[in-house]
């Protein structure tokens, strides 16, 4: 560990660009939004108001706070539970022992430098309610015509699948690199036992990917919550009738264009206790694993 | 018998994999063809799936409605210089994580790793009236330095320099080399997958950051690659000019798309790392 004993002060100069990024705009930013949850801004002038926790509670009274707070969890749910699922069976089937599975793994990677305002605006003519040919396709079949300008369910079903499409890249990418992980001798005693391959996959290697799992959970999560900010601000500004309007959106709308910095404040640090669940959630499984492994 | 069975079943794994391959894939294809055709030829029905010729048209109108040069030098900026910061920034603090035994590291480490669950958007407010406070609205500075510090560098690093051999360290101890020069002549020549991974990871990032400079930028000049496809799409949706949006889209793309590709091995021997603890 300490390979150069004499040198006690460099490392201190080694980490002062990062601590200093890390402090200035990082933990004192954070601890004044913080601060500012407790404070609104009177309507007249720029003066802070001490409201102690009532940023809070009207937040959770709030009914557009709160199908804001559902539709977000519906979404980050919708977007990990369907694109991992994906990117799990793609992976799994290009670390088989096949021909040109190196070809696969490569053939999937690029939506990884896709913005999520390409995928809007991609999925977006897709979906499109006059020439979409995804709108036409189901015209055809069952007569009706989406619209997702005003149709909720359809603008929702738009940001999720063009949320899940722009992360399969990177969610393959891992679990690839996570497969290759898992000992081979390990599958081949479970087969030699005589389990199928299915339960091979079920009791060896899915437990063995579970850092893997909890890691893109995790990603996807921040992704879901912050990333998609584009994707919606580009594509359906919240709408329609907000329900496009996630935690994130909001937080931007009330802090910026409706010059409600306490109540965004107050969101933001409700939506860091959601990030630091999960993440704390993926400390928890990396770690055990590393019990676990020897 | 049983190599039939073996046969059928990779034929199944092609199938599914191919047909999958041609799901991802097709949005791009829709939105390239869609770029080669005129106005009318987009709008027909049914679509046409076949390129036409309209490409370049397409593209040079797309870059005359948003000024595409401007926005791309930007993005291009920003994005090198926050690749290069960080893999410097990284470098260092995971030397020091590594190969030094310091007070106060139990804290600090863990501390470097809370940027992880502190992403720009949760301090979004504040950040920014700092930002106006020191007059950094509007500039590189306010578009760079609140991201310099990365988590993933410093795992990605630290993850490869726990796997250096002590006895490196000890030769050139020995033979009177400080820290620095170890550092420079020893440990960053046998870094370069894991910088050329930091930077795919780096430069993608900030090339298709959003949000951030979208609140600090009001000046036309300091737009950057995805405020200006914004502008083309909200502006080119009411007229329906697909096939202009869709060029400048495939522009806006090419980037971090050729970054990729150029070191997608390195990037996924990066990521591989990553996931071994």
């Amino acid at each position: 560990m300490d390979r150069f004993p004499k040198h006690r002060f460099l490392p201190y100069g080694l980490i002062l660009p990062s601590l200093t990024v890390i402090v200035v705009f990082l933990i004192i930013p954070f601890g004044q939004a913080i601060y500012q949850s407790f404070f609104r801004v009177s309507p007249f002038g720029r003066q802070l108001r001490y409201v102690g926790w009532r940023n809070f509670v009207e937040m959770f009274r709030s009914p557009e706070y709160l199908s804001s707070f559902q539709n977000t969890l519906i979404f980050s749910v919708l977007v990990i539970g369907i694109g991992l699922t994906i990117a799990l069976i793609i992976a799994v089937l290009t670390t088989q022992k096949i021909r040109g599975a190196g070809f696969y793994q490569v053939a999937f990677i690029w939506t990884y430098a896709m913005s999520p305002i390409i995928a809007g605006v991609m999925w977006s003519l897709i979906f499109d309610p006059s020439i979409g040919i995804l709108t036409h396709a189901i015209a055809t079949v069952t007569g009706y015509r989406i619209n997702y300008f005003t149709d909720t369910v359809a603008a929702f079903i738009l940001v999720t699948v063009a949320s899940v499409w722009v992360m399969l890249g990177y969610n393959i990418c891992f679990f690839v690199a996570g497969l290759q992980n898992v000992p081979h001798e390990l599958k081949e005693a479970a087969a030699i036992d005589g389990a199928t391959p299915l339960q091979t996959f079920w009791v060896v290697t899915f437990p063995m990917l579970s850092p893997t799992t909890a890691f893109l959970i995790f990603v996807n999560t921040v992704y879901a919550f912050f990333q998609s900010f584009g994707l919606i601000d580009v594509v359906t500004q919240g709408g329609p009738n907000r329900t496009t309007e996630f935690l994130i959106y909001k937080i931007y709308r009330d802090g910026f264009g409706r010059m409600q910095e306490g109540q965004a404040a107050a969101q933001s640090v409700v939506l860091f206790i959601l990030v630091a669940i999960v993440g704390a959630f993926q400390i928890y499984t990396s770690t055990r694993k590393s019990v676990y492994n020897r | 018998m049983r190599i039939k069975r073996k046969t059928l079943q990779h034929l199944g794994i092609h199938t599914v994999l191919i047909l999958t391959l041609i799901a991802v894939a097709f949005p791009i294809y829709y939105a390239f063809t869609m770029a080669t055709h005129t106005h009318q030829d987009a709008y027909a029905f049914p679509p046409i799936l076949t390129p036409g010729n309209q490409l370049i048209p397409n593209i040079l109108e797309a870059w005359k409605r948003v000024d595409m040069g401007v926005v791309l030098t930007n993005s291009l900026i920003i994005a090198v210089l926050v690749s290069i910061g960080k893999i410097v920034f990284s470098i260092l603090a995971a030397f020091a994580f590594t190969h030094f035994k310091f007070r106060g590291s139990w804290f600090l480490f863990p501390l470097c790793m809370v940027t992880q669950m502190m992403p720009l958007p949760i301090r979004v407010i504040p950040l920014y009236q700092t930002m106006a406070n020191m007059g950094w609205l509007n500039t590189y500075r306010a578009l760079t330095i609140p991201y310099l510090a990365s988590t993933t560098g410093i795992i990605l690093f630290r993850q490869f320099y726990m796997t250096v051999p002590e006895e490196l360290a000890d030769a050139a101890r020995v033979d009177g080399a400080t820290p620095m020069q170890y550092l420079r002549s020893i440990l960053i020549p046998l870094s370069w997958t894991n910088i050329a991974a930091l930077l795919v990871i780096e430069f993608v990032y900030m090339w298709n950051e959003y949000l951030w400079p979208n609140i600090v930028t009001t000046a036309s000049d300091m737009r950057v690659a995805q405020m200006g496809l914004r502008m083309l799409y909200t502006s080119e949706r009411g007229a329906a000019e697909w096939n202009i949006i869709m060029a400048g889209t495939l522009v806006i793309m090419l980037p971090p798309l050729i970054v990729l590709i150029l070191f997608r091995k390195q990037f996924a021997q990066g990521i591989a790392m990553q996931t071994t603890k």
